[in-house]
C-alpha cells in the first residue's frame, strides 16, 4: 500500500508506466507509438531503425546510455524476425554470415568495453551524441545527394547505372581468401572480418543495427550480391545485437528491459504495415525520403551540442544505493 | 497489551520525572510516523508520510512564554555521486569539471515550523547541520574531503537537481503545531523514492537553544514487477541479459509467426 493521500497518476487508468532501468515514468502509449512509427519506417525501407529509435528515447527523456544499451535488444528482436524470413528464403550466405560474426562479435566486445570506459569518465553522453552527428550527417547527407541524382536521372529518361561494375577493388587482392559460394564471390577474410569489427563496435556504442552501413559496404566494397546482403546483414546484426545486450547488462546494468519490450511490440507491428507501405512508394522517392530522416536527425544532434544546455550540471550515481 | 507494558510504562514515567532536573525545563519528545515500513507499488506516484509528535514537558504550565521551535531531518539511504559540469570547448558543450560527492543521502528532507534563520543562530545552525545548506555532504576534490561552503558552485547545483528530482526538500512550514505541545509533519515521498531505511531526526529548540532530540526511522520496500526487474539488472546482470536477450529472440520470432507472408 502506498502511504496516505497517494496521488492518482494524472493521465488517466494506468498509461503511465515505471521503466526500471532508465528510472523514469513514461506514457506507455507514447513509447508504443515511437516503437511503431520507427518500425513503420523500418519496415517500408527495409532497415533495423537503431539510428532512429535510440534518438527518439534519447529526445524524450531517457539518458543517452540506457537508450543505446535498451534499442540493442530491441534489434535483436527485430533483425530475428528478418533473418528467418530470410533463412526461409536462403538469401543467407552462411559462410559470409560466420566470418562477419568472427569481426562483428570481437567488435561488439570492443564496443562496450569503450562504452563503460567513457561513461567512467562523464563523456559517454558525448560520445554517442557526436558519433550520431556524424554518421547520421555523412550517412543521411549521401543518401540525398544519391536520392537527387537518382531522380534527375530518370527525369532525364536515363536508365539507372548498374553499380556492380565488373571492375575489383584493391580488397580482392589480399590474401587469405575463401570461397562464399552462395554469394558467388572468392575473397579474401581480412575486410570481411575488418567490416564485422567495425559494425559490431559502432552497433554497441551507439545502439544502431548498423544496417543501413553494413549493406552499402557489403555491395559496394566487397561486391557481395543483393540476393545475399540484406539477409546475411540481418544475421549479422542479430548476433551482435544479442552479445550487446547481454555485455551491456552485465557491464553497466542500463538495460531496461520493459522498455524494450514495449519497443518490441511497437516496432514489430509497425514494421509489417511499414513494409506494405513501402511497396507502394517509388524506390528513389524513398531513399531521397528517409536520407531527409537521417540528415534530419543527425543535425538535431548537432544544433543540440552547439547550443547553451539549459542546465550545465548533471548528477550520476556511483556508489552502492543501500 | 500485556500486564508488564504500563508497569514498564509507568517506571519510566516516574524515572523521567524523578530526575534531578537543576531547575531546568525538561523536555521530552515522542514521535511516531504513521508508517514505517512502506511498500511502494509500481503505480505509485508519490506520496506522503506523516509524522505525530508531542512534547512533553515535567512543568506542565510553563511560566515564560517560550515558543518551541522544530526542526525535522529526515535522511536517505546514502550513495556516492558524481556532479559534472559542462563548458564549451571547441564550439560543443561538453563535461569539463567535476566533483565526487562521498556517501551522501539519496533523499535528504528538512522540515521546520518556521524558516531555520529564526529559528537558531548561525553557529547552532552549522553545528546541529540545520537545514539544507548546513548538511554535511562531503565532497573530494582531488585527494582532499571536505564540505565547501554552502554556496559552492556544485554543491548548490547539487541541491539544485535532486530538489528538481523530488528528493531534497525543504520546506519551513511543514511543521504544524495542534496544540502547543502536539505537531504533525507531513513526509513527501516521490515517485522515485530509493528504497532503504530512512533516518527522522527530531530536534527541538526555544529560544535558539536545542531543548531534546529524538530520533525515528522508517524504511521503503519497493515491490512489484518493475522493481523486481530493476533489482535482477543490478544484481544479476548477466543472467537479466541473456534473458533478455531471450525475450528478443522471442518476440522477433513470434512477429515472425504471426505476420508470417511468404
Amino acid at each position: 500500500m502506498p502511504p496516505s493521500a497517494a496521488k492518482e497518476p494524472r493521465s488517466g487508468p494506468r498509461v503511465q508506466l515505471y521503466l526500471p532501468i532508465a528510472d523514469i515514468p513514461v506514457n506507455v502509449l507514447l513509447i508504443l507509438a515511437m516503437g511503431a512509427a520507427v518500425g513503420f519506417v523500418s519496415g517500408m525501407f527495409g532497415i533495423g531503425g537503431g539510428f532512429l529509435m535510440t534518438p527518439l528515447l534519447i529526445f524524450v527523456g531517457i539518458s543517452p546510455a540506457v537508450a543505446v544499451a535498451s534499442v540493442t535488444s530491441h534489434m535483436a528482436a527485430s533483425s530475428f524476425t528478418g533473418a528467418l524470413s530470410y533463412w526461409r528464403r536462403r538469401a543467407i550466405d552462411p559462410m559470409l554470415a560466420f566470418v562477419l560474426l568472427c569481426g562483428g562479435i570481437a567488435g561488439t566486445g570492443l564496443g562496450v568495453w569503450f562504452f563503460v570506459l567513457m561513461r567512467s569518465v562523464g563523456q559517454l553522453d558525448l560520445v554517442i551524441a557526436i558519433s550520431y552527428v556524424v554518421l547520421l550527417t555523412a550517412v543521411g547527407g549521401l543518401m540525398v545527394y544519391e536520392g537527387f541524382r537518382a531522380i534527375l536521372r530518370t527525369r532525364r529518361g536515363q536508365v539507372a547505372m548498374a553499380r556492380r561494375s565488373g571492375n575489383r577493388n584493391w580488397l580482392y587482392a589480399l590474401p587469405l581468401k575463401i570461397r562464399f559460394k552462395r554469394s558467388k564471390i572468392y575473397l579474401s577474410v581480412i575486410p570481411v572480418v575488418a567490416i564485422g569489427v567495425l559494425i559490431g563496435f559502432i552497433g554497441s556504442v551507439m545502439g544502431v543495427g548498423g544496417g543501413f552501413i553494413l549493406v552499402p559496404m557489403l555491395i559496394y566494397l566487397l561486391r557481395v550480391p543483393t540476393a545475399t546482403v540484406v539477409g546475411t546483414s540481418a544475421v549479422l546484426t542479430l548476433v551482435t545485437m544479442l552479445v550487446a545486450t547481454v555485455l551491456h547488462a552485465a557491464t553497466s546494468h542500463l538495460v531496461d528491459a520493459v522498455l524494450a519490450l514495449l519497443l518490441m511490440i511497437g516496432g514489430v507491428t509497425g514494421a509489417q504495415f511499414g513494409a506494405r507501405a513501402g511497396q507502394r512508394i517509388a524506390g528513389e522517392q524513398l531513399r531521397l525520403l528517409l536520407g531527409l530522416l537521417v540528415l534530419a536527425v543527425g543535425i538535431r544532434f548537432a544544433i543540440e551540442l552547439g547550443i547553451r544546455p539549459a542546465e550545465l550540471f548533471t548528477i550520476r550515481e556511483v556508489g552502492p544505493s543501500t | 497489551m500485556s500486564g508488564a507494558a504500563p508497569r514498564l510504562l509507568l517506571t519510566a514515567l516516574l524515572f523521567v520525572l524523578a530526575l534531578p532536573l537543576g531547575g531546568a525545563r525538561a523536555e521530552k519528545l515522542i514521535v511516531s510516523v504513521s508508517n514505517a515500513r512502506i511498500t511502494v507499488t509500481p503505480n505509485y506516484a508519490g506520496g506522503e508520510l506523516v509524522l505525530f509528535g508531542s512534547i512533553e514537558r515535567d512543568n506542565p504550565a510553563p511560566t515564560d512564554a517560550a515558543r518551541y521551535d522544530l526542526v525535522v531531518t529526515v535522511t536517505g539511504p546514502r550513495a556516492d555521486m558524481v556532479t559534472r559540469r559542462k563548458e564549451r570547448r571547441f564550439g560543443i558543450w561538453i563535461n569539463a569539471d567535476s566533483r565526487e560527492f562521498l556517501m551522501v543521502p539519496i533523499y535528504l528532507a528538512v522540515f521546520s515550523n518556521r524558516p531555520i534563520d529564526s529559528i537558531a543562530p548561525i553557529d547552532v545552525r552549522r553545528r546541529q547541520q540545520l537545514g539544507i545548506s548546513h548538511v554535511l555532504l562531503t565532497q573530494r576534490i582531488g585527494t582532499d574531503y571536505a564540505d565547501v561552503v554552502s554556496d559552492d558552485q556544485f554543491r548548490s547545483a547539487f541541491v539544485r537537481l535532486r530538489t528538481e528530482r523530488g528528493l531534497y526538500h525543504e520546506d519551513a512550514a511543514a511543521v504544524k503545531f495542534l496544540t502547543p505541545t502536539l505537531f504533525r509533519t507531513g513526509i513527501p515521498l516521490p515517485a522515485q523514492v530509493p528504497i532503504g531505511s530512512y533516518d527522522v531526526q527530531i530536534k527541538l529548540f526555544s529560544g535558539g537553544e536545542l531543548l531534546t532530540e529524538t530520533e525515528t526511522s522508517f524504511e521503503i520496500a519497493k515491490i512489484g514487477f518493475e522493481q523486481f526487474v530493476a533489482d535482477a539488472a543490478r544484481q544479476h546482470g548477466l543472467i537479466y541479459g541473456v534473458l533478455t536477450a531471450l525475450m528478443a529472440l522471442m518476440s522477433g520470432w513470434m512477429a515472425s509467426i504471426v505476420f508470417r507472408r511468404d
